[in-house]
């Protein structure tokens, strides 16, 4: 049975801006996602371009030093909190309804609500470079540095922007758990569901879990700045420190919600270019689960110099360097992939293994962080900053650019171009290496991080010089990026469904797919299911591929009232303009009348919104 | 190739580094018993490091380079789905390399942060925005007065110090690479610190700087650490009692009519007129400045002190270094910034004279 558009009850418009605005399809969603991640991407990238050509020479004067912290501030927000982060929900909504063989999200409405706060917080963030000036106190906002000037808005724009944010990623997170909880095709137990769906399930729970924590100090933060609350006061009893545990409680897991996304892609490629099953698909997904509960204990590893007890600082270390096991097996097992198989090199591929080198290193680091005699000399210092990048520059962008190189064809239905691509990766692996090896150097050698300038004589220059050079061979490898996925949008060679001879369900359907997803919902049998319907396994344990007779006909789902889709709606995108709006007025309420306004405004809109959402059909009468 | 050739280039760079002796700043460059330990563990972790990346590397490669597709390679590879054996091996290994690790991490941690013993010195630290005040409780002049200093300390060679250190505005980080970790200094908090430089870096500046963010000059937050003989510390001390002189001819003189109307706001001096007895006369907002011409650096170690840099200071100090002494609220306590006053070449050389005399 082919579904015809009458079967879709409502056919949702797919041209112009309305129908964007409008709607809740899940793979326009994640394109949306995808396009905003990337545009904040270049915002966020040229911020560390100036950073990085203030930091060439010592003692630069490029930037003043009010510029510099509100610029590396903002550089560390936009690419925690609107780069990485939405790229993985870009890949989430697109692709984990495809791989689980579902036809939509649980909560499709939820779903464009998520994704419209979240361009909304960041536009009101942005938009502090010309409204009041930006976030000067890091991405951490340590209190009492974020509570103590109250004269300027700077951080109220980060206690309101990150909390907004934080809603957007809790609404995202629930529609993730609930479908894959609730709509897996019939058969694909937990145990068959790719490795990308399962680290989906870890970083959504590390979400729903951590935010709320956070959420609590940053409302302790707007509070303190807005209506004398002296949470972090310490001349009042109020203790800067708290600040410190509630941030790291949730800013460790979240640390994994930005990388284990990119460890489920890099173990859906890694198959497919080696051309046999994930080496040890349930020591994976475990130790993913498990990299999830340690996760939530290890947060004041990021205090070890704060002034806690020994006792306590050695249970954090250890407990540091036991998540480094989960970790080590994942590593071992993508080598064990690889192992046997015969590897081909395409882009995605090159990407994959760049992201092992890479994570590798910022692995191995992570763990000299755990050694806490030693991190009391590496904290605060250039060293962690190499750290950190190798983890979430060598690894998670290098995840996520192998993932775009991968799944390109099915959003767009074009192949990118491999020469291009082999360009972008050698550029970007060369120019990364560059820029954050010598990092690792400045900080033992006493360089501390956050610093505007630096004098001269301390040893610094040669490296800080090499790190500047390499910042920009990352930002042409990021033009070499985006001009082949402009290219190959418009003329890319063209994919068809199965281009990669693909492991997961997404390749069984057409590229782009269509908005159902799937003309018939298929019946699983296997890991991998969509591989043991093209090929079967002989004596030797290799694969042969099956004839179209020894196929058969796949085993789908008999559906007999027709494909039934969710109607676009603009509730959400009103819903959520209302409640960024009432954020915009906190940010400004201490300047009375102008505060106040907008926030009335914002309580109007969000009171359309809401109720309009709730009275609406779900799906819209077809006949 | 390149893949190893750029870490090992690395890591050789690195070992290059940590050998030269123009790093006054570095960790690896240890002149203290604390930072000696904590850089011993560093080395065992690191070559451990070296190792295990070499190792997983190497696997890396070979199987790229081994296992790659040949042309004219048409077979399907094995299926492997995986080796339960291998896998809780490679489980295993791990664990047991970092209880390794484990262990001399766990020693030298109790180790560095146990009480001071025996015959030590005391210093109290106090973190400012942007300048670092140390305060010596065990040595006191004849009015009972401790020894008050900013923006460097002296500590005797081969003797522990005792830091004790607090804040009275934001959280700051006390470091000084070559003498020992980093520890913050958390207003509301006291936290402790100990260093026992060796006794042949006697006659050293050792450099350190304000490692947690805090706030716009955040980077020109620097001191100087002065590890002494016992003979010169004594004298050091000794001269840092004493209160300074109130000058009686110009143009010190007219200088200190300007100092007790204007610096006192802030500034705190020991002074002493002809014949008369020592008194305390300003504000301890800002940085002491009784021995001011005694110490190598303005603004908190970013210039040296020369009667040219600290007239520039004088005449626009956020210009030398950023500060925003618009917001200050001296009545809360809240200082951010020094202000221009304002003042004419003529008064600013006066006052140039009056603190560079003070020695």
């Amino acid at each position: 049975m082919t579904a015809s558009n009458e079967d879709l009850g409502y056919t949702p418009s797919t041209k112009g801006l309305w129908s964007w605005i409008t709607t809740i399809d899940h793979k326009r969603i994640g394109i949306l996602y995808a396009v905003s991640s990337l545009v904040f991407f270049i915002v966020g990238g040229l911020e560390a371009l100036l950073i990085r050509t203030q930091l060439a020479t010592p003692n630069g004067t490029v930037l003043s030093a009010d510029a510099y912290n509100q610029l590396f501030t903002m550089h560390g927000l936009t690419m925690v909190f609107a780069v990485i982060m939405p790229i993985a929900a870009a890949f989430q909504n697109y692709f984990i309804p495809l791989m689980i063989g579902a036809r939509d999200v649980a909560f499709p409405r939820l779903n464009a609500f998520a994704y419209w706060l979240f361009l909304f917080s960041v536009l009101l963030l942005t938009s502090s470079f010309f409204l009041g000036g930006s976030p000067d106190g890091a991405w951490v906002g340590y209190a009492p540095l974020s509570t103590q000037i109250q004269e300027y808005v700077r951080m109220d724009y980060y206690s309101i922007g990150a909390q907004l944010l934080g809603f957007a990623s809790l609404a995202g997170s629930i529609n993730f758990v609930a479908t894959i909880f609730t709509m897996r095709a019939p058969g694909m137990t937990l145990m068959r569901m790719p490795v990308f769906v399962w680290m989906t399930v870890v970083s959504s729970f590390l979400l729903i879990f951590s935010l709320p924590v956070i959420g609590v100090g940053l409302w302790q933060i707007f509070i303190d700045r807005n209506l004398g609350g002296l949470f972090y006061e310490a001349q009042a009893a109020g203790d800067p420190l708290l600040w410190q545990h509630l941030f790291w409680i949730f800013g460790h897991p979240e640390v994994y919600v930005l990388i284990l996304p990119a460890f489920g892609i890099v173990s859906e490629i890694l198959p497919v270019f080696s051309r046999k099953p994930l080496f040890g698909y349930s020591f994976v997904v475990f130790s993913g689960i498990a990299i999830g509960f340690l996760g939530f204990g290890v947060w004041a590893h990021h205090m070890f110099t704060a002034g806690m007890g020994p006792v306590a600082e050695a249970g954090f270390g250890l407990a540091t360097m036991l998540i480094a096991i989960p970790t080590g097996v994942k590593i071992f097992n993508w080598i064990g992939t690889m192992w046997g198989g015969r590897l081909t090199f395409s882009a995605p591929m090159l990407f994959t293994i760049g992201f092992i080198a890479m994570f590798l290193i910022g692995g191995i680091s992570g763990v000299t962080h755990a050694v806490v005699p030693a991190n009391t000399q590496q904290h605060d210092s250039y060293y962690v900053v190499a750290h950190f990048h190798y983890v979430l520059f060598g690894g998670a962008v290098f995840g996520y650019v192998a993932g775009a190189y991968y799944w390109f064809p099915k959003w767009t239905g074009r192949m990118m171009s491999e020469t291009i691509g082999k360009w972008n990766f050698w550029i970007m692996f060369i120019g990364f290496n560059l820029t954050f090896a010598p990092q690792h150097i400045l900080g033992l050698d006493g360089m501390p991080r956050r610093t505007y300038r630096y004098a001269d004589g301390m040893g610094w220059d040669v490296w800080n010089l090499m790190s500047t050079v390499g910042a920009f061979l990352i930002a042409l490898s990021f033009l070499f990026f985006i001009y082949n996925l402009i290219a190959s949008y418009r003329n890319g060679k063209v994919a068809g469904n199965d281009p990669w001879d693909g492991r997961t369900l997404e390749w069984s359907t057409t590229s782009p797919p269509p908005v159902h997803n799937f003309d018939e919902i298929p019946v699983v049998h296997h890991l991998d299911d969509f591989w043991y319907r093209k090929y079967g396994v002989d004596e030797e344990g290799r694969s042969v591929k099956l004839t179209a007779e020894q196929a058969g006909k796949p085993d789908v789902v008999v559906e007999e009232h027709g494909i039934h889709m969710p109607s676009p709606s603009f509730y959400p995108i009103v819903a959520s303009a209302g409640i960024a709006t009432l954020g915009a007025g906190l940010v400004f309420i201490s300047s009375g009348p102008i505060g106040f306004g907008v926030l009335g405004v914002g309580a109007v809109v969000t009171l359309w919104g809401v109720v309009g959402w709730a009275a609406e059909p779900a799906t819209r009468e077809a006949h | 190739m390149l893949r190893i050739a750029i870490p090992i280039l690395v890591f050789g760079a690195l070992f290059a580094a940590s050998c030269s002796s123009d790093l006054p700043q570095s960790s690896l460059n240890p002149r203290s018993v604390e930072a000696g330990r904590i850089d011993q563990l560093w080395s065992l972790v690191l070559w451990i490091s070296v190792a295990v990346f070499v190792v997983v590397e190497t696997a890396l490669v070979y199987a790229i380079v081994r296992f790659r597709k040949r042309p004219g390679d048409e077979d399907e590879p094995k299926q492997v789905h995986g080796n339960t054996r291998l896998e809780i091996a490679w489980t295993i290994v791990p664990a047991l390399i970092l209880a390794f690790v484990a262990v001399p991490t766990m020693v030298t941690l109790s180790e560095l942060r146990s009480p001071a013993e025996g015959d030590f010195l005391r210093v109290e630290v106090i973190g400012h925005q942007w300048w670092w005040e140390f305060r010596y409780p065990d040595i006191i002049d004849s009015e009972g007065r401790p020894l008050t200093t900013a923006n460097e300390m002296h500590i005797p060679a081969g003797m522990t110090t005792e830091l004790q250190m607090t804040s009275v505005d934001v959280i700051h980080s006390f470091w000084v690479p070559s003498l020992s970790g980093k520890r913050d200094v958390v207003p509301g908090r006291e936290t402790y610190l100990k260093i026992t430089p060796d006794a042949d870096v006697a006659g050293q500046m050792i450099p350190g700087q304000c490692a947690e963010y805090c706030g716009l000059a955040h980077a020109d937050m620097r001191f100087r650490v002065y590890v002494d003989s016992d003979d010169t510390f004594d004298t050091w001390t000794a001269a840092q009692l004493e209160p300074s002189p109130i000058p009686s001819s110009d143009p010190a003189a007219a200088g200190y009519e300007t100092f007790t109307q204007l610096c006192t706001t802030c500034h705190q001096a020991n002074v002493v007129g002809p014949g008369g007895s020592s008194e305390v006369i300003g504000a301890a907002l800002g940085p002491d400045l009784t021995h001011f011409g005694s110490r190598s650096t303005i603004g908190a170690g970013i210039e040296e002190n020369t009667a040219e840099h600290l007239a520039e200071w004088i005449a626009d100090p956020a210009s030398v270094k950023p500060m925003t002494p618009e917001l200050n609220d001296i009545g809360a306590g809240r200082i951010l910034g020094m202000p221009d006053y304002g003042l004419d070449e003529r008064q600013i050389a006066e006052l140039v004279s009056l603190l560079e005399g003070w020695k």
